[in-house]
């Protein structure tokens, strides 16, 4: 397995290898999906829209729609004006969402496509709507592409009435519907009134009942979008993908925010909560602060069989720095933490949080891919890897224990409806990790270590 | 009304007029059949599976061939998409494998604005100074047409510089209408720049290359069990687990098989002309299909002890099937299927499908010609449209040194009207009177069709699999396979039929509805006695 990787690192400018980030349309198309009766259209060329399509039903197991201006070589040429008009209209006519959210691919991008201007002069069927937001794959990643259909979403909806209506909006950031799931029910607890957005649940993890359903029930209302510009606050969680569009809004509507890490971990999720407390007037409950303590008391009972291990972490930045977060606490080494998208604050973000835990010899690295991050290891290695299914070769071609976290996981069932964030998401990393070691202990160690006591 | 109108009928009036050409009912003895429109536009907006020119290039083609480092040259979705995603499986026990791997220009937007040649030129090099493999093709993506970066004269450089082979293929996606203008790109380049440039002595007997076979879930490695079995030498795969060298020496073989006529009809065709090589329509999906296919291989070599260790072959593997096949079969028999995939799998898996006795009730293809449908007897009175002409089409001529003929004229004259050489018939006339046929099935069409005419199964791709299964259907993926396979050959039909049988027969299918659904709790605690 990934025989040519060689141990000397050479400098790399021009050739990616293994790549740790993808296009931003993919994450585009995913936010959308998080929008209830939302179709989203790809404005390109139909290949891009396959390959993002079948990345995210991959990943959730589920069908993800998406339309496309399947563009021609004239097209490209004369511009997709009419390509978009023509979908858009027997998108309406066939599919009948209530709103097409539209981004753009590299194809349309360079062609310099006005997308915004098409959508007006867009003879738009009564009581439907349509947005858009600008996807360039040739900038950032699907992280970018995710937040920039957000703020896409939140310019042409959002409004502010002039009067709050005591709601606070919560952006979970670029996670699983299990997470969000997780996000509802702390909330819920809290008793603070929120908006999800986007909100995946019910959407990407419908259930089988024999009947296929275009648009399953869940997702963030249209009327949950545009109540936004009347929050009192907005919980923007995950600063490298929800900044931005709780600024954009913050701008229009004038909804003060708090950037907060993913809550992942102990530290994330007391912060969250804290947080959830002060703006709801509510005390954490009981129920709350009892989670916590399980989670701590099985950090300790386990703790030996982490203290020390060094582990890789590999990403979307958001995501790598709250299992960093987590693995700190756990008396792990993050030894390596590295993500595709690039930016500059997730190094010094990540270097943080090693000199908090006095970490010494820890790499973190953005716009990193996991050729490096492979030569890396060979140099001197882990003791656990944790990241998309992609680590898998590594994890392999090493013989080191694997964790599964994060997009994409095409490979593995059932990952997306359980959570990562919260106390619980923590407990059950905290069991995922624990079982990977002791599994990989067990399978090779003497036959005279082999224990069924620990 | 008839099922084609019930779904038509729901669309407005220009998309009514787009697609009603591209679906057919299947009528009783039509000769020539019943023409269909394909390989036109997917109208914006109607949701088509389809892929692009890139993804018919690099993605199924050029892909596999193991030991050639293939650059994509574009940002970095396409690259990444295309990473180990087509379950295209490839030995590695000698030799490099660089199936494994990705490699990107990851172009940003500086590359965009000014140029991405520079960035394409310095990948080479570290690759180059890193793998030195023998050689590297470069896809381009979307981007790199529009802003004009001239890739071949980059791949010249390298091969100066590098004394290797570097070819490069101006795939961007928005050519042709799908995957298949890629297939043809990616053809054009290796008979070009790779068939032909070996120089192995290759001295047996009966040499064959299997085209179009591109080794999904290790479907080549099966068929070419079979084959070696026989004895007959497979020079080359294009292109699952292929090699360079393997596709270099190409025009030694005497014989070409195709598989997937589709993705490979041009090397087949260009390989007539130049080396003289024959090729034989076959298909190894299925067992019947299989042994007719051995015996057509054995007519073209016709030679006696040939013929005898096929049929010694054909028996043993037959009788090693047996038990389970007849298993199977009353497990599957009865059972209706509907097909949407590719450009040739909707075809050859419904001879797999009847020799369980399941029966085909619609097929279609996602980016098929017209000849595919209906035979290569339309291709002759087939008129160029704007989007094919925007895919080069070349032409070759005979090699003066290479050019071999391996049948007499009169054999040639007699052996076409007895097996498929350089014929393809077509599906159609492969199927069933007032089945379905449907070009370029789309989202809306597939949940109209599914829930009409109510298939058991429905093969497709991964985009549409769950959209069918969460409806009640059983699902099954034949590109990928659903990460099993083989399914080709005879030990292939036998996995194919058990995974059938375990995704019709799991107990899961009875839990969709909650008992509660049918009964009431309330009358149910009632029955039981229960206080209220
Ligand atoms: S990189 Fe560009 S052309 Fe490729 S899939 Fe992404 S948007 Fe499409
Ligand atoms: S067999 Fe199907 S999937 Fe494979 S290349 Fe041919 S058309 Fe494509």
């Amino acid at each position: 397995m990934l025989n040519l990787t060689p141990k000397e690192i050479a400098d790399r400018k021009a050739l990616t290898i293994n790549p740790c980030k993808t296009c931003q349309p993919v994450g585009a198309l995913y936010c959308a999906l998080g929008v209830h009766k939302c179709m989203p259209h790809s404005h390109g060329s139909q290949g891009c829209v396959s390959y993002h399509r079948t990345f995210l039903t991959r990943h959730f197991k589920e069908p993800a729609i998406a339309s496309t201006s399947s563009f021609t070589e004239g097209a490209s040429v004369f511009g997709g004006g009419s390509n978009l008009k023509t979908g858009m209209k027997n998108v309406f006519d066939i599919y009948n969402p209530d709103i097409i959210a539209v981004h753009t691919t590299c194809l349309s991008e360079t062609i310099g496509d006005d997308v915004g201007s098409y959508i007006m002069d867009f003879d738009m069927p009564e009581g439907k709507l349509a947005v858009h937001t600008n996807t360039p794959s040739y900038v950032g990643s699907h992280v970018t592409g995710f937040y920039n259909m957000m703020s896409g979403f939140i310019k042409y909806l959002a409004e502010s009435t002039g009067t709050k209506n005591g709601k606070v909006g919560i952006f979970p950031g670029f996670v699983n519907p299990g997470d969000i799931r997780e996000l509802k029910r702390l909330a819920g607890l809290m008793e603070m009134p929120y908006i999800m957005f986007p909100d995946q649940s019910g959407v990407m993890d419908s259930p089988m009942t024999g009947n296929y359903e275009m648009y399953p029930k869940g997702g963030t209302t249209i009327e949950e979008i545009t109540a936004l510009g009347d929050a009192k606050h907005v919980l923007a969680l995950g600063m490298f993908t929800s900044t931005e569009p709780a600024n954009v809004l913050d701008r229009k509507c004038k909804v003060p925010y708090d950037v907060l890490p993913l809550p992942m971990g102990i530290e994330g999720t007391d912060e969250l909560l804290m947080k959830m407390a002060q703006l709801s007037g509510t005390e954490i409950p009981q129920a709350l602060e009892d989670e916590r303590g399980q989670l701590v008391d099985v950090m300790l009972d386990a703790h030996f069989y982490h203290h020390g291990k060094k582990v890789a972490i590999f990403g979307d930045p958001d995501t790598v720095l709250g299992l960093t977060a987590l693995v700190l606490e756990m008396g792990m080494i993050p030894k390596y933490v590295v993500t595709g998208t690039p930016g500059e604050g997730f190094e010094i973000k990540a270097k943080e949080m090693f000199a908090k835990f006095g970490m010494e010899g820890c790499k973190a690295k953005a716009a990193a891919d996991l050729f490096d991050l492979h030569q890396w290891i060979k140099n001197e290695s882990v003791d656990l890897l944790i990241g998309s299914s992609y680590g898998k070769q590594i994890a392999k071609a090493e013989e080191i224990p694997f964790v599964r976290a994060g997009f994409p996981v095409l490979d593995r069932y059932a990952h997306s409806y359980f959570p990562i964030v919260g106390y619980k998401g923590a407990l059950r990393l905290v069991e995922l990790i624990t079982n990977a070691l002791l599994d990989h202990f067990d399978r090779t160690c003497a036959d005279e270590d082999v224990d069924v006591v620990l | 009304m008839k099922v084609k109108e019930l779904v038509l009928n729901q669309y407005s009036g220009r998309v009514y007029k787009n697609r009603k050409d591209h679906i057919i009912e299947v009528e009783e003895g039509i000769d020539p059949v019943q023409p269909i429109t394909a390989n036109t536009r997917a109208l914006p907006g109607i949701m088509t599976n389809r892929g692009c020119c890139y993804a018919g290039c690099k993605g199924v083609v050029l892909g596999p061939v193991k030991d050639v480092l293939t650059i994509t040259h574009g940002p970095i979705g396409c690259g990444f998409y295309s990473w180990g995603t087509r379950r295209n499986k490839a030995n590695v026990e000698s030799g490099e494998n660089f199936i494994q791997y990705c490699f990107s220009t990851d172009m940003q937007e500086s590359d965009i604005v000014f140029g991405g040649e520079k960035k394409l030129r310095q990948a080479i090099d570290e690759a180059m100074s890193m793998f030195s493999p023998k050689g590297i093709f470069i896809c381009s993506t979307c981007p790199v047409g529009l802003i004009g970066d001239d890739i071949h004269a980059v791949a010249a450089e390298a091969e100066e510089k590098y004394g290797i082979t570097c070819v490069a293929f101006s795939c961007e996606g928005y050519k042709g209408v799908s995957q298949s203008g890629g297939h043809h790109i990616a053809n054009n380049g290796l008979m070009r720049r790779v068939i032909g440039t070996g120089d192995k002595e290759i001295n047996s007997k009966f040499k064959v290359n299997l085209l179009g076979e591109y080794n999904i879930g290790g479907d080549g490695w099966e068929t070419e069990r079979i084959l070696k079995r026989i004895g007959y030498d497979v020079v080359s795969i294009f292109t699952g687990d292929g090699s360079f060298e393997d596709i270099s020496n190409a025009h030694k073989a005497d014989l070409n098989l195709v598989m997937c006529h589709r993705s490979i009809n041009y090397i087949a065709e260009m390989m007539h002309t130049k080396y003289g090589t024959d090729w034989l329509k076959v298909n190894f999906i299925g067992i019947e299909s299989t042994v007719q296919t051995l015996r057509d291989i054995a007519k073209f070599f016709d030679d006696p002890e040939l013929y005898a260790r096929t049929e010694e072959v054909i028996a043993d593997e037959l009788a090693s099937i047996e038990e389970e096949r007849a298993y199977y079969r009353t497990k599957l028999s009865g059972k209706t299927a509907a097909l949407y995939v590719g450009g040739s799998r909707a075809h050859h898996y419904q001879s797999l499908l009847a020799d369980f006795g399941v029966s085909t009730v619609l097929a279609g293809y996602e980016f098929a010609h017209r000849d595919d449908y209906e035979g290569r007897q339309v291709l002759d009175g087939l008129k160029e449209d704007a989007d094919s002409k925007n895919i080069e089409s070349i032409t070759v001529e005979a090699d003066p040194e290479k050019y071999r003929v391996f049948l007499t004229k009169e054999r040639y004259e007699k052996l076409k009207n007895e097996i498929p050489l350089e014929s393809y018939n077509g599906m159609i006339r492969d199927m069933k009177t007032g089945s379905y046929v449907v070009d370029d099935l789309n989202h809306f069409e597939t949940e109209e069709f599914v829930r009409l005419l109510e298939p058991d199964i429905f093969f497709s791709g991964v985009k549409d699999k769950y959209v069918v299964q969460k409806a009640g259907v059983l699902s099954k993926q034949l590109h990928s396979y659903d990460y099993s396979g083989p399914y080709s050959g005879f030990n292939g039909s036998i996995i194919f039929a058990r995974d059938l049988v375990m995704g019709l027969y799991t107990p899961a299918w009875n839990y969709v509805t909650p008992p509660w659904k049918n009964q009431s709790t309330l009358q149910a605690a009632l029955a039981a006695g229960g206080e209220m």
